[in-house]
């Protein structure tokens, strides 16, 4: 690919006091990428998102967004967040979905100024592409936890971020609604250019979508496309778990 | 009434507070309850009785007008804020221990204060259980200016506030002030809570600010909505409050809180019946 990634990073190595979690790890994700990283439990994926969102400092390596070094980067609003604990707010909180996706814009907008027009025109927008519009006055707390999720997906994309960064967003979805989120994702991907970070445990499904797949347990195992992925065997995704592990392929 | 509204300065005074304070109070209470910081409206309200004590010992001491209470009572309650705030960041994984810390050095202090004063007088009993006769036209005109304040600053910080009550980290990550913002929101609780005092009183403010929320959050839709409908039944609670306390001579707190309990029934009772009727709609 000639086009300079996002996202880079260069010899990454990260330990809480004495547990190393994230050892030498490069991975460079490129404009127009649907990358899914994978990895079981404990195998650092949280961490290496947070050191992403610059939440947690690194000493080792070089993170690099849109060609910043992360401590450097201001741009935020050009990057979209879909934290695992967004479904698991206050359900009785009373919100409607377009509340709540215009909580997207908040920091954007900016302190002394108020909403207009036109941003009321991008969160229903942003909330016609994730498919809520009919819901969209209803309180967040009454819909199911795949309805909810895309509210969340609607509040990342409304400021129209450039790269997309998702944290286990299927989690306590049913597996219908995850197949359709999953095709909600690939839109988003390719018909408006989003470049998407999805981090799961969940090989299954995820790697009929993505177009690039990461295999992270402390170090990066695989890099590839996914079809490639696909076409490891048995023994190739035990090594890289670490024990005996069984695959659902998903064939389209 | 309406003849005497005319007559009575004191009426008036009464009256124009209540609307204010029917606003004010369910306007923050909103984000006071979803925050689930009801309590700390409680230990508010108690720091302010302090304020109050302290401000009728120095009328005692002194003699003479020196400061009004109300004033007193005003700044204990927002430096019990600041104070609130501080023990929070001190205790992080117990915040809530800042609440009866709070509560209970408020009513401490005014023990002191009130046994130094002299005890219990009427001036005390309508500080607690608020009054329609006790606000002056200077109290008014402070409860003006506080809730034009509020208000102002209410519109203004709107949308920071509201994501902060939604999503804290949220808010933190796209780059939300967080720790300004909420300390904007204390400061403004506890002005509101001493503006409230002449009106409910202080053993039943935090109800006020609390009880129209908890029935309007039952059938409102949205977060706008259910400001609109606590602000509704705020003012019906508080009218009704002024009125009868005026005909039948009682403290107008407890008719305000019966009342925004009343209306809390009539919500839960309504929403259940909702409920039956779309259920009955199913099973025929």
């Amino acid at each position: 690919m000639s086009r300079s990634p996002i996202l880079r990073i260069n010899n990454l190595s990260y330990a809480y006091e004495d547990k190393h979690v994230l050892e030498n790890i490069d991975l460079e994700i490129y404009p127009g990428n649907f990358v899914g990283l994978v990895g079981p439990n404990g195998s650092g994926k949280t961490t290496l998102i947070k050191i992403i969102l610059g939440l947690l400092p690194h000493k080792q390596g070089t993170v690099d967004l849109f060609h910043t070094p992360i401590h450097k980067f201001k741009d935020w609003n050009r990057i979209g967040f879909v934290s695992q604990k967004a479904n698991s707010f206050n359900s009785e909180f009373p919100a409607t979905v377009y509340e709540v996706v215009s909580m997207g814009l908040t920091a954007k907008v900016g302190y002394f100024r108020f909403f207009n027009k036109q941003h009321a025109r991008k969160i229903k927008k942003a909330i016609d592409t994730v498919g809520m519009t009919d819901y969209i006055n209803q309180n967040v707390g009454n819909l199911s936890g795949g309805q909810q999720q895309r509210v969340f997906i609607a509040r990342a994309i409304v400021s129209e971020p450039d790269f997309l960064i998702l944290d286990e967003p299927t989690v306590g979805v049913d597996a219908e609604n995850v197949q359709r989120f999953y095709e909600m994702l690939r839109d988003l991907n390719k018909t408006k250019g989003m470049t998407l970070l999805l981090v799961t445990h969940d090989t299954g499904t995820m790697t009929s979508y993505a177009t690039d797949i990461a295999c992270l347990n402390k170090h990066i195992h695989f890099h590839g496309d996914s079809h490639t992925f696909t076409q490891m065997d048995q023994e190739d995704y035990s090594k890289m778990y670490g024990h005996d592990v069984h695959v659902v392929k998903h064939d389209h | 009434m309406i003849s005497s509204f005319f007559q009575y300065e004191f009426l008036q005074n009464a009256f124009i507070t209540a609307v204010l304070v029917g606003f004010i109070a369910p306007l923050l209470g909103t984000f006071v309850v979803v925050r689930r910081l009801s309590l700390i409206a409680d230990a508010l309200s108690h720091v302010t009785l302090s304020g109050i004590a302290f401000g009728l010992m120095l009328d005692k001491k002194l003699g003479g007008f020196v400061i009004s209470p109300f004033y007193t009572g005003m700044g204990f309650s927002v430096l019990g804020s600041i104070f609130i705030e501080q023990l929070r960041g001190v205790y992080k994984s117990y915040q809530e221990l800042a609440i009866p810390i709070i509560l209970s050095g408020g009513v401490g202090l005014s023990v002191i204060f009130i046994s130094l004063a002299d005890g219990f007088n009427t001036d005390l009993f309508s500080y607690l259980f608020g009054s329609v006769s006790a606000v002056s036209r200077q109290d008014l005109w402070m409860i003006l200016v506080v809730s034009l304040v509020v208000t102002v600053l209410v519109i203004v910080f709107y949308k920071e506030l509201f994501m902060l009550s939604f999503d804290e980290e949220h808010a933190v990550t796209s780059g939300i002030h967080a720790k300004r913002i909420h300390f904007l929101f204390i400061v403004l609780t506890a002005l509101v809570i001493a503006a409230s005092i002449r009106i409910v009183g202080v053993l039943l403010v935090s109800a006020l600010m609390t009880l129209p929320v908890a029935a309007s959050i039952r059938i409102a839709k949205g977060f706008k909505q259910t400001i609109l409908y606590s602000i509704i039944f705020g003012e019906f609670s508080v009218m009704t409050g002024i009125i009868t306390g005026y005909y039948f001579e009682i403290p107008p707190g407890g008719t305000i809180v019966v009342t925004a309990i009343i209306i809390l029934l009539i919500t839960l009772a309504f929403k259940k019946i909702k409920h039956l009727s779309r259920l009955q709609k199913v099973t025929t």
